[in-house]
């Protein structure tokens, strides 16, 4: 089961929730069992929510692989100038 | 899935040096061609009216009379464009709500600054067209306004969102508000953290909405015709996200509208997203003749984007030794007339240069009655980089510590975890305070009211969606067309060092041009410093495919498995003597015949582009302040930044230099002055004062290499950091001169004065 960390600024759609497992294999999947889980957060997941997986940051990329024993945290998306 | 392509070291030939970028002739000799240059048989003039009211409802709005007077072929208003549900789209600065989108674009309930458009009108000529816009009669109630960031917060200010409750407060509040949003980043124990300190510094900080200042206003000439085709040239940063925006907004298909990209004079974050795009595109619709739109500059500063005026308070503490225990820090950034300003981002990196224990920060976007803010450069960081490096200095100066030594025990490194969430990679923070150390600016002797200033500046960088594709022509020379707007960095020279060196052919044999909407796949918008780094890396993938089809003619011709045939310095060769005696065949060769022997040979890159490695910098600065005017002027400043690899590095320079000296018209002088009624009083450069070249010295500069793993030569986005740093060095260095602490931007010649008669008081 992967290891799911939500950063502290998407706590409050999650009930307080930090962390939490799940067994999911890419990001859709996890971004749908988040979804299910917390319906406040959903509406953040698309277009303010970006992934680290195992360290490295990616966005917009819904098939992204999650190893069984990742660490994903989830955190705000990045744009710039 | 995502692509990133692993940087791999290896001797370069093109990469690293500094050759003309293929634009420079064209923009030397002014043939380049901008948004004001395009023009079409048969055109009209648009223009805007814009609400005189920093906040009014509309009660009705009558262009009868206009669309009688002779020569007026169109106007339009809110009526002309359907209502739009709220909906997010990434645009450069975290994402756009389309329900915000086409009410900044044209009115609908309500305006809400001063500048606001109400109606366009498109004519034969200005002067009809200004005629036009007189007889419009729109009818307003006016209603209370807010203007700066700490009044809007408060519970009686003006609120100019009924339907607006802040976000991320629970529970939901019940009463519409001014803050749009709030959030919280952190890490350890904040609390306990304060009580290891031995010394608590806590300051409050202010700082006035700037322009990013582009030279270029924006224009655009859109051609809609009988078959519902739209033809747009346009300014942009990004002109797919143009098309998506101006598709969404209009209602239209997608791939009815083609976007044909100019020279852009300027961007910086500011020109990511539509202004007068839909309303000429309207306008021609209903004209059934070109438009063309031209922003005054006046309308520049009174309807486009600004960045974030902001109040910062922050509060940290440290050991005796120098040790940062805790960093506290709350954000109130203006977003403008609608949510979303860069708040988020500048709560991640307000002490993301520092290896800290216990964070805690509290960002809150808010809406006040002027244009809706836009990115620009780093959105947010330099404000609340201005409060963090001013109260390191400071804890430095109480400690008794060199202020890079504080900065070398408490720096981020690889592995250091973040408050905001991920381990960070590779970097070279510690490299740049290093150099600094090293560099002669550092020992260089001050004279009297002079004095030295070192800040500090971290960027995220991003990749995301990138199209590119690379034609080898006929006679072996190749074309490169690539889908990121070259916001005048001279990311199109980087493009052709990066496939010459791929192809092992001259610099001068790669073409890049830069595609319309029609040409390639979708791009993301050239911001968040990912141009150089994902178009880069796309152009990398197509060069390497194009090898592997020139290794397959080969290996055709000369009937061996291509596994035998090796691509090196241009040429086709055996890759060993048991492959057999061939005499290898250049790129010319296999070009020449290659629409014989399969077609052209192409590659293409459609690509998600991930792994932006983050960007650090150093700044050293001089200053001298005259004490009887209060100006400060620049003596000496010194950008050292890590770059990962630098591809152009005169054009690497060029960003910093360029990053620095808004950096200082932001610390400096630039602001924003409205009136008692909302009214916007200084839309000028006469009165909005940017730097020019007489303002500033040299910009010295200092190129650090620690290169980002995840791209094929190590590149890292360089363009957002140089203008973190500039308003903490500049405060730092006023400090070091004439022993006051600004905490207040801009740090202009009458709050100088204040500040030294206030301190000669004490």
């Amino acid at each position: 089961m992967a290891r799911i960390v939500l950063a502290s600024n998407l706590n409050p759609f999650a009930g307080g929730t930090t962390e939490l497992t799940l067994e999911v294999d890419d990001v859709y999947r996890l971004f749908q069992a988040l979804a299910a889980r917390f319906p406040a957060l959903e509406p953040h997941l698309e277009h303010e929510v970006a992934v680290a997986i195992d360290g490295e940051i990616y966005q917009d990329v819904l098939f992204q692989p999650i190893g069984p024993d990742s660490e994903v945290i989830l955190i705000q998306k990045i744009a710039g100038g | 899935m995502s692509t990133t392509v692993k940087y791999v070291e290896r001797d370069l030939k093109v990469v690293g040096t500094r050759p003309l970028r293929p634009d420079g002739v064209d923009k030397v000799t002014g043939r380049a061609r901008y948004g004001a240059d395009y023009n079409l048989p048969g055109q009209l003039v648009g223009l805007v009216l814009r609400s005189p009211h920093a906040h009014a409802r509309i009660k009705s709005i009558d262009v009868t009379a206009a669309e009688k007077l002779p020569g007026v072929k169109a106007v339009v208003t809110r009526d002309d464009f359907p209502d739009m549900p709220v909906e997010y789209a990434a645009a450069g600065e975290l994402t756009i709500n389309f329900r915000d989108v086409t009410r900044n674009m044209m009115a609908r309930e309500k305006v809400l600054y001063d500048g606001h458009p109400v109606a366009a009108v498109a004519a034969t000529s200005e002067s009809i067209a200004r005629k036009a816009l007189k007889l419009m009669k729109v009818e307003y109630e006016v209603l209370g306004h807010v203007i700066d960031v700490r009044d809007a917060m408060k519970a009686d200010a003006p609120v100019l969102h009924e339907d607006q409750f802040t976000v991320g407060v629970e529970p939901k509040p019940t009463k519409p508000s001014n803050v749009a949003k709030r959030l919280v980043f952190g890490c350890g124990d904040i609390e306990a953290g304060f009580k290891k300190a031995d010394l608590v510094i806590e300051r409050e900080f202010n700082t006035k909405p700037v322009h990013q200042g582009y030279i270029e206003p924006q224009a655009c000439l859109a051609n809609y015709t009988e078959d519902g085709q739209v033809e747009l040239w346009t300014a942009s940063q990004g002109h797919f996200t143009l098309r998506a925006q101006c598709a969404k907004v209009l209602a239209i298909e997608v791939s009815k509208i083609r976007v044909i990209p100019t020279e852009l004079g300027g961007g910086f974050g500011g020109k990511n997203n539509i202004y007068n795009e839909p309303l000429a595109i309207a306008l021609s619709r209903k004209s059934n003749r070109p438009v063309k739109m031209v922003m005054t500059r006046g309308e520049v500063f009174r309807a486009t984007g600004p960045t974030s005026g902001a109040q910062v308070k922050v509060k940290m503490g440290c050991t005796k030794d120098g040790r940062i225990v805790a960093g506290e820090a709350e954000l109130n950034y203006q977003a403008g007339a609608f949510a979303g300003s860069s708040v988020p981002m500048a709560s991640m990196c307000t002490f993301t240069r520092y290896d800290l224990e216990n964070v805690r920060v509290v960002g809150h976007d808010i809406t006040v009655n002027r244009p809706k803010v836009a990115a620009y450069r780093a959105p947010g960081a330099p404000i609340a980089v201005f409060a963090v490096e001013t109260i390191i200095d400071e804890m430095a100066e109480k400690l008794g510590l060199d202020p890079i030594d504080m900065r070398l025990k408490n720096a981020a490194k690889e592995g250091t975890q973040t408050y905001y969430g991920p381990k960070l990679g590779a970097i070279g923070y510690i490299d740049t305070l290093k150099k600094a150390k090293e560099h002669p600016h550092l020992t260089a002797p001050l004279g009297p009211n002079q004095g030295r200033g070192i800040a500090t500046g971290f960027w995220f960088n991003i990749g995301n969606e990138t199209s590119t594709t690379l034609n080898v022509n006929e006679d072996g020379t190749v074309t490169l067309m690539i889908g990121t707007i070259d916001v005048a960095g001279g990311s199109r020279a980087a493009f052709a060092q990066m496939v010459a060196e791929e192809l092992g052919i001259p610099y001068d044999k790669v073409r890049p041009v830069v595609g319309d909407t029609s040409a390639l796949g979708f791009n993301f918008v050239t911001a968040g410093s990912r141009g150089t780094f994902a178009t880069g890396m796309a152009a990398v993938i197509c060069a390497r495919q194009a090898i592997d089809k020139l290794r397959e003619r080969a290996a055709a011709a000369w009937k061996v498995p291509v596994d035998g045939v090796i691509w090196e310095n241009g040429f086709a060769k055996p890759a060993s003597s048991n492959v057999g005696d061939f005499e290898p065949m250049s790129i010319a060769q296999i070009a020449k015949t290659a629409g014989r022997t399969g077609g052209t040979i192409a590659g293409h890159a459609e690509i998600n582009a991930q792994g932006a490695g983050p960007g650090f910098g150093t700044h050293i600065v001089d200053v001298e302040v005259d004490r009887q005017t209060g100006a400060v002027k620049i003596l000496r400043y010194t950008v050292i930044q890590d770059t990962g690899k630098a591809i152009h590095p005169a054009y690497v320079e060029g960003q910093f230099q360029g990053g620095a000296v808004q950096g200082i018209g932001w610390a400096l002088n630039e602001e924003y002055i409205y009136n008692k009624d909302g009214r916007l009083e200084n839309p000028g450069f006469l009165d909005y004062r940017v730097p020019v070249a007489s303002d500033v010295p040299m910009i010295d500069t200092v190129i650090v290499e620690v290169p980002n793993p995840n791209h094929p030569y190590g590149v890292r986005g360089i363009g957002e950091v140089p203008i973190i740093p500039p308003m903490a060095a500049i405060a730092n260095a006023i400090y070091d001169a004439v022993g006051i602490r600004m905490q207040e931007q801009p740090m202009s010649p009458p709050k100088i004065l204040k500040a030294l008669e206030t301190a000669a008081k004490h």
